[in-house]
This record gives C-alpha cells, structure tokens and sequence, in this order.
C-alpha cells in the first residue's frame, strides 16, 4: 500500500508540476505585473505627497489630479473599475526605489523623462501626460521680473532628489550668479521655508510652482518668472522587464489623449460605437481586436474613457477648474496648436 | 578534547544560519538588479557630481566627484555632532546640578527643563526651532545689530570674520603656553608628593595662556582686525548680508535643538551619577579637613564620573545618529547629501544606503572606543 502511496504522489507531483508550467507561461504571455494585479485587484500606484492639479488627497482621502488619473486609466482598462488603485504617497527621493524594488508597479508623479534615468536605473518611461519646464516663483515686493535681475547671493529653496537640482546649477552657472542652494526632502516644507523669508526664489517645475502658489499663506503676493530655464517632460514610469505592462501603461495613456483627438468623451463614448469613423470605432471597442495584444477584453480602452475621461476632460477637471493653470500651452493636442501627439491606435 | 560537540553545535547552526540569510539576501538581491537591468558598482564615486550643497567645510560645487560631495556631508554631520555634543555636555552637567540644589527655584527649574524637552519628539522640537522660531526673526533688512557686529537674521546669523596678521606667531604662542602649563603640572605633582607642598597650578595656568598670546601680540607683531558683515541689496525688498560668516539657520536650529534635547538625558546621568555617591564619602571627607571645593574635585566627582561616563557615552551617540533628522530642515548633512541628492542623482541605492550605515557605524564606533578609553582611564586602579 505505503510503496503505491508513494508513486502516486510523485504522479500527482508531477501532474501538478506540469500544470503550474502550462498556466504559467499563458500567464507569462500576458505580464507577471498583470497577473499579480488582477490577482490582488488593485492597481499599485506612486504619487506625490500632495501636489494640487498632479496628484493630491482630499480630507476623504480622495486622490485627485492628471497624474492620478493615468493609474485610473490603468485600472478600468486591466480592472474594469477605475477606483481598484492603491495609491502609495511618495517622496521625490524615495520614489525610485518604490518602483524598482515592486512596492509599487506604475510610478505617476511628476517625473521628468531623462536618459539616465531611463537607461540607468532599471525603469522605463512610457510616455508624456504634461510637457513641463522649470521656472522660478518670487514675492512681487522683491520687484523682480525677470531672472536677468538675479544677483550674488541670492538664495534658492528647493528640493532634493530632483532634476531642479541639476538645472539650478546649470542656469546660475551659465549666468555666473553665486547662489545659496537650500533643499529639502519634502515639498511642504519648501514651501514653508520659502513662505517664511528663508529664500529669495523657489524653483521647480512651473506647473509645480503655480500649484505650490495655491498653498502660500498669500498667494497673491508671489509671482511666477517668465523663463523657463529647462525642459521637463512629466510622464508615468514603470519597471524595466515586462514590456507588456510597459504597454499597457502607455497606451491607456495614449488613449486618453486620442480620445480627445477624436472628440469622444465621457459622455458620448457609449453612442461613439455607432461612429462611421474606422479610429473611434477601434478606440471605443467596436471594431478590431486591440485589447487581445495585453491580454485584455475588447472594451479596455471604451472603460477608460468612460469612467476617467479622454485628456482634455482631465486636464479642465484638475488643472484648468481649480486654477492652477487655465492656459493649457504646450499640453494642446497638435491639432490645435500644442505638442500633444500620439501614435494611433489601430 | 576540552570542548564537546554539544557546546560547538548551536555555535555552529548560529553561524550558519547567518551566512545562509546574508547568502540569501544577496543572491536574491543580485537577481532582481539583474532582471531590472541596474548595474552594482562604486564607480560612480568619481563621478561629477553636477550639483551644489548649501553649506561645506571643504571647498566643493557640483564640478567635483560624488566621493568630494560624501566628505562633504560627512563633515557636516561630523561638525553638528560635534558642536551638539559640546553644549550638551555643558549644559547638561549645569542641569544636572541645579537639579540638586537646595535652592528650590533653581532645582525646580531645572526639573521642568528636563521633563519639557525630553518628552517631546526631537523631530518635532527641530521644526519647532527651524520653522516658528525662524519665522519670528527679522528680515536682513531690518535686522538690529547685536553689539554692533552680529546679525540675526532669517537667512542665518552673520558674524565678523577675523582677520590676522602673522597669525602663526599667535598659534606658536599658544602651542608654548600649553607646553609650559603641562611641564609646572608635572613639576607640582612631584614637589607635592616630595615636599607636601602645594604650588597654585591653576591660577599660573590661566596667566600662561593669557600672558603668553597677549606677548606675541605686543611684541610679535600679531595684528587682528574684523570683517564685519555689511547688507547689500539684491533686489527692492531682498537683502543679505556680505563679508564676515554667515552660519545657516538650519545649523543652527539644528544644533540648538539637538543639544537641548540631549542635554536633558545627561542631566539625567550627572544627578544619578552624583547621588550614586555614598553620603559617607562626602562627610568622611569633609571630617580629615577637605574645602567644599576639595570635597567636590577630589572625592566626589572621580567616583560620579565612573556611573556618569558609560550611558552618557550612549547619549552621544544618540546625539550622533539624530543629526540624520537634519534632513528634514534642508541642513545639508550625510544623510541629505549623499544618501538623498546623490542617490536620486545616481540610482545606486544600494551602494550608497551601505556607505552611508558603514560610515555611520564607523562615527559610533569609534565616540564608543574613545569613551570606553577615558573610562577605563578613571576607573578603580587595582594595584
């Protein structure tokens, strides 16, 4: 009996192993980052500790913001349910290594595409969701206007582990300016030490800077210089290795700003099926077999648009409607003057 | 064989079972780097590092390698420990012994110092200092001049620079003065256990190290003038202050928070330290014929200082490892600098998170051997 007991479990063993490998590499096929998503039902997403128009938490704990919504995306189109996102509130210095060591698998927070940054930290960045640069934020009282009336010994409030770092050094640089740098770790207490009297300028990105403006204790007293010293395109990150994830990301991405190349929104994507128009019809899931690339349904791009909305409507809903920045300037579609343009979808 | 099997094997699994958890550790971690593409290396320690610090002891900007901008950071961790330790201890011992002084008002206030700050997380005690102390200072612009010199300021303090002439023969002098003062204490050592006779070594010191300095400037040629700061306009509301030294209001919070929040806990160890001394000793001393003051130097304190010396070498410690706090009001210490800018910068989390816990190792270690060293040194000879 015990010598029968014994081959039958190494049978079952083996059944069981083989099997695993079966499922595995179907599994495989669709990204070892989908599989574990769809396993806990959650999409796992970095944001910032709180930046107006980007990504920024009610008293609820509501996350609002463009960056905010590229994870939402992500989720109605892998979930179903744009409100499946953990959102895991991260430091300029801490958010790397979030993402490479899997604490979270899309990191969307204002993150500038650099080349060593891609290529040299095991991340890949899958696209531009807001084209950026970095300006400087001055009280009006100081009378400055431009940066050409920067003078020795100013100082600049910033923070650490960003590309304003670098550019700080390269604009005061160029301009032979001496300058005393004072960065922090955390954004709040930039702006606290700047709303203080501790800094003659605050830099960072400009739409950073006109969302940090909201918080100053007199908002009106501050102003945002013209120039914009650097470029500084924002897009979401993801890990390097699973390119079908990478995939996914970007092209929820792209599809929130098609969607608005072709008109359809929130509101219409449903009557859109009836489109005579070829692309609308492949955005909202009526005509080819998109989604089957990922390994998703055919509806994934339709759910993103319905329940987060194309681009214009997320960028009026966090950007434009609060204040921060009602002028859209770079970030309008080609079409109409911006440099929004992305690949088609077919 | 002296040792059995029995007393080796849970030495062994111990061991064992150490090497497998690092083994493991590694392996895995060298797997993941592999799979995500990241390189491991110390290479990039003599990289540019293309960005600026606020505030540095060495001569350093963002043209010089990362390994410059880690000394950088070393240096400022090294020199708020420093100066932390230094004002705790002597305020600290101060508090310590008002604690146990008659006078009611005295003692009282030193136990309300004690218990206020050391029950308040020193996290919070730092923004405390940085954030609503520095917002109640003056603007360079209308700041009132302390004794003429000194400006405090929101954009830090600024203090004359000197500015010497012949300055070695000042230094030299110094030097002589040091010699000649350890030279008479030897010397009144020896005539006191010969003769019994006692010779004021204390107040021939204080003359040395007065006279002999004052001499090299009235025959030297040593010349000493000031820099004083002076406010220049950058722009119609935005001053600051040029020429002399300017010290950070994040130094300074920083320090004054640390030291206030350290000293508390060796306040602790002095009163425990002195009460920890039998009263017998105090009264035996006093009935051969000791001074108070005698009682004190010569009884009282080498006895307190062996309870005293070993948990105030942990406070400095402590003192030591939270300057990294430091990081949250922008003082540019190790942890900011090199684990925070320059591990954005470069990505290498791993190679800088092990510099950065080794050289903090390292700083522990060795305030720990060189307190363990002056411990040895006052406690009970056996001869």
């Amino acid at each position: 009996m015990f010598k029968y007991l014994k081959q039958l479990t190494s049978l079952v063993a083996m059944v069981a192993v083989l099997f695993t490998f079966t499922t595995e590499t179907m599994a495989a096929k669709k990204s070892k980052t989908l599989k574990n998503t769809q396993k806990k039902g959650f999409v796992r997403c970095g944001v910032s500790q709180g930046l107006p128009g980007f990504s920024n938490a009610d008293a609820a704990g509501n996350w609002t913001g463009i960056d905010v919504d590229v994870c939402r995306a992500v989720a109605a189109a892998v979930l179903g349910d744009a409100n499946k996102v953990k959102f895991t509130p991260l430091s300029a210095k801490e958010r790397f290594t979030a993402l490479t060591s899997g604490e979270i698998d899309i990191l969307s927070r204002n993150t500038t595409w650099t080349l060593s940054r891609d290529a040299d930290i095991g991340l890949t960045f899958v696209g531009v969701n807001f084209y950026d640069g970095q300006g400087f934020m001055v009280r009006k009282s100081s009378g400055i206007t431009s940066t050409s009336q920067f003078k020795d010994g100013i100082s600049a409030c910033t923070n650490i582990g960003t590309t304003t770092e670098l550019n700080m050094r390269d604009f005061f640089n160029s301009k032979g300016i001496k300058y005393e740098p004072v960065a922090f770790e955390k954004a709040d207490e930039v702006v606290a030490a700047y709303d203080a009297g501790r800094c003659d300028t605050y830099t960072t990105d400009k739409s950073g800077l006109a969302a940090q403006r909201t918080k100053m204790s007199n908002p009106d007293e501050h102003i945002v210089l013209p120039e914009t010293v650097s470029k500084e395109p924002l897009g979401p990150v993801v890990r390097q290795g699973d390119s079908v994830w990478e995939d996914i990301v970007r092209w929820s991405l792209n599809t929130m700003i098609e969607a608005e190349e072709y008109g359809i929104t929130s509101a219409n994507a449903d009557m859109m099926k009836t489109s005579d128009n070829p692309a609308i019809k492949r955005l909202v899931g009526a005509e080819g077999e998109l989604g089957a690339a990922f390994g998703l349904d055919n509806d994934w791009s339709l759910r993103i648009i319905k329940q987060v909305g194309n681009y214009g409507e997320s960028y009026k809903r966090n950007i434009a409607d609060t204040g921060i920045l009602p002028d859209r300037g770079p970030n309008e579609l080609w079409t109409k003057g911006g440099i929004l343009y992305v690949p088609p979808a077919r | 064989m002296n040792f059995k099997l029995k007393d080796i094997f849970p030495q062994l699994i111990t061991v064992t079972a150490v090497v497998l958890v690092f083994g493991f550790f590694t392996y895995n971690a060298q797997i993941n780097m592999e799979n995500r593409g990241i390189d491991f290396g110390y290479g990039f320690l003599s990289q540019e590092s293309s960005f600026d610090v606020q505030f540095s002891l060495i001569e350093y900007d963002g043209s010089h390698s990362y390994f410059r901008a880690y000394l950088v950071g070393l240096l400022n961790t090294i020199l708020v420990s420093v100066i932390g330790i230094i004002i705790a201890t002597i305020l600290g011992v101060i508090v310590g012994v008002a604690r146990l002084s008659p006078n009611y008002l005295i003692n009282k206030f030193a136990a309300f110092y004690v218990e206020f700050f050391r029950n308040i997380p020193l996290l919070l005690q730092i923004f405390f200092w940085y954030f609503a102390a520095l917002r109640a200072l003056p603007l360079p612009q209308d700041a009132e001049a302390i004794f003429g010199v000194f400006f405090l300021t929101i954009k830090g303090l600024y203090i004359p620079a000197f500015i010497w002439q012949n300055f070695s023969v000042f230094f030299y002098s110094i030097v002589a003065a040091i010699i000649a003062i350890i030279v008479i204490r030897i010397h009144a050592k020896r005539v006191q256990e010969n003769q019994g006779k006692q010779i004021p070594v204390f107040l021939i010191s204080i003359g040395l190290i007065f006279i002999l300095p004052l001499l090299s400037f009235l025959i030297g040629g040593v010349g000493i003038s000031f820099e004083v700061p002076v406010l220049k306009q950058l722009a119609t509301t935005s001053f600051i202050y040029e020429g002399g030294v300017s010290l950070p209001p994040e130094l300074i919070a920083l320090t004054l928070s640390l030291s206030l929040y350290t000293a508390t806990f060796i306040a602790e160890c002095v009163r425990a330290g002195i009460q920890g001394v039998g009263k017998g000793q105090k009264e035996a001393a006093a009935s051969i014929g000791l001074t108070p003051n005698q009682v004190l130097k010569l009884v009282i304190m080498p006895q307190a200082l062996r309870i005293i010396i070993p948990p105030t070498t942990n406070q400095y410690l402590n003192l030591t490892k939270n300057s990294s706090l430091a990081a949250a009001i922008a003082y540019p210490d190790l942890v900011l600098v090199f684990a925070g800018t320059a591990l954005m910068q470069t990505g290498k989390a791993i190679e800088i998170v092990s510099i950065t816990m080794f050289t903090y190792l390292t700083l522990s270690i060795s305030i720990s051997l060189l307190m363990n060293w002056y411990n040895k040194k006052i406690a009970i000879q056996e001869k």
